[in-house]
């Protein structure tokens, strides 16, 4: 299994009946394809959609229906269309239940840089410092490492998409979450020892003593 | 409402005015329209959008033909020609959360002095801001955001000005609708008056200041 399979196989556990969730691009759209058997889910696309679809079949092609990365999408039965400020109140008024996304660095307590790398990158922060700040559960969904370095930090060095810590990151590595403003290890990927983890991570890390591997749900995507 | 042409409707834009625009990544932007000031060359612009699209599409148009001298925008990612102009320091790029850039610009259309968001707090955004402690939260104090124009697109307008937009195309048309001074819709289709249902109708007729011919 590939690291992005894994991360997005073990964050779709995180799923829960009715919620309203937020995917970034990258490996937090693929959580899609994971969705636990007998959940519904409601998928916000923050150019204005909830109930965000697969790409359309050959031919069946909206111009008009796209998601936040301007792919042309599809909407499934119950779908919702709206404008922009109604898009970002459900995001800042803690009305998206969890969103996931991408990330270049979370320090030691949990505060995420992703969005900016200055003098090499800089696209704009989007919708991710709304959705940092204002979503009721922040997940992050990005490799352990980038070039042999640990993405898990003392101190974020590139700038903050917000001060708000997030709940949980998922790496192809481990599960991590901050409780009490510290990083602490709480699950391991599939053969992968809590020495590797910690052997990965710059930041240093809280190893909870019931660390166990990661669930990742049923082989075959619902 | 009037109804007026296309060349009509961009030579009303001078040189230097400031724009907002529809639409997120090209969806719902009013191509026409761009295509026009493009034309004409109407240059020195500021622009107030969600983004600059990408190449050659929608605002990437009014980039590409350096016709912009300042954008306030939240993602300029899909588009490396803005990023080039933003290095090269002919265009001025402010980079704005998106959900804070779609208040700022509510703000100014619905009549308040500003908004207060956590968004940003403790962040490069809040360099130069105010900000307010209200219950123990912290809150930056955004400022609304107006324009000389506003350029809509509908998917459809009915003879008085009334609007509908169709599935994402709608993103900051309606908002922008209620923050220039002066509102010229482009629309897909022009129906007769009451095709569109009053329950239908998201950006009322006496908002609409022209309407692009077909």
């Amino acid at each position: 299994m590939d690291a992005s399979t894994i991360i997005a196989r073990r964050i779709a556990q995180e799923l829960r009946d009715g919620m309203l969730v937020n995917l970034g691009i990258g490996i937090p759209t693929l959580v899609a394809n994971y969705v636990p058997a007998g959940l519904h889910v409601f998928f916000q696309s923050e150019n204005g959609l909830i109930g965000t679809g697969p790409v359309p079949e050959e031919g069946m092609r909206q111009a008009r229906l796209t998601d936040a990365g301007g792919r042309v999408v599809t909407a499934l039965p119950g779908a919702a269309t709206f404008d922009s400020a109604t898009s970002f109140g459900l995001i800042r008024g803690g009305h998206v239940d969890m969103t996931v996304l991408g990330g270049l660095e979370v320090d030691v307590t949990g505060r995420l840089a992703n969005w900016t790398i200055p003098g090499k990158m800089v696209p704009g922060m989007g919708g991710a410092m709304d959705l940092v700040s204002g979503a009721r559960r922040v997940v992050v969904a990005m490799q352990h490492t980038a070039k042999g370095k640990s993405k898990i930090v003392s101190q974020c060095r590139l700038p903050l998409t917000s001060v708000r810590p997030v709940d949980l990151v998922v790496t192809e590595l481990a599960v991590i979450a901050f409780p009490n403003g510290r990083a602490t290890l709480l699950e391991v990927a599939p053969g992968v020892q809590v020495a590797d983890v910690l052997a990965a991570t710059e930041a240093p890390l809280i190893v909870r003593d019931d660390v166990h591997p990661m669930p990742l749900g049923s082989e075959v995507p619902a | 409402m009037k109804t007026i042409g296309l060349g009509e409707a961009a030579s009303l834009i001078p040189d230097g005015a400031s724009v907002m625009i529809g639409g997120f990544m090209g969806v719902g932007t009013p191509e026409r329209v761009i295509d026009e000031l493009v034309r004409r060359g109407t240059g020195n612009l500021t622009v107030i959008a969600n983004d600059t699209a990408m190449p050659g599409v929608g605002i990437g148009k009014l980039i590409r033909a350096g016709l912009v001298r300042r954008a306030i925008v939240s993602h300029i990612g899909l588009n490396p020609e803005t990023q080039q102009q933003m290095i090269a320091g002919k265009t001025d790029v402010e980079l704005v959360p998106q959900g804070t850039l779609i208040e700022r610009i509510r703000a100014g259309g619905f009549g308040l002095g500003g908004v207060l968001t956590a968004t940003g707090v403790g962040t490069v955004v809040e360099k130069g801001k105010a900000t307010i402690t209200l219950d123990g939260k912290t809150y930056l104090v955004e400022r609304p955001l107006r324009a000389d124009f506003a350029l809509v697109s509908a998917f459809a307008a009915d003879y008085l000005g009334n609007l509908q937009y169709a599935l994402t195309a709608r993103n900051f048309n309606p908002v922008i609708a209620m923050a220039a001074d002066v509102v010229i819709v482009d629309a897909e289709h022009i129906v007769p008056t009451g095709v569109i249902a009053p329950d239908h109708v998201m950006t009322p007729a006496p908002l609409v200041d022209y309407l692009v011919a077909h």
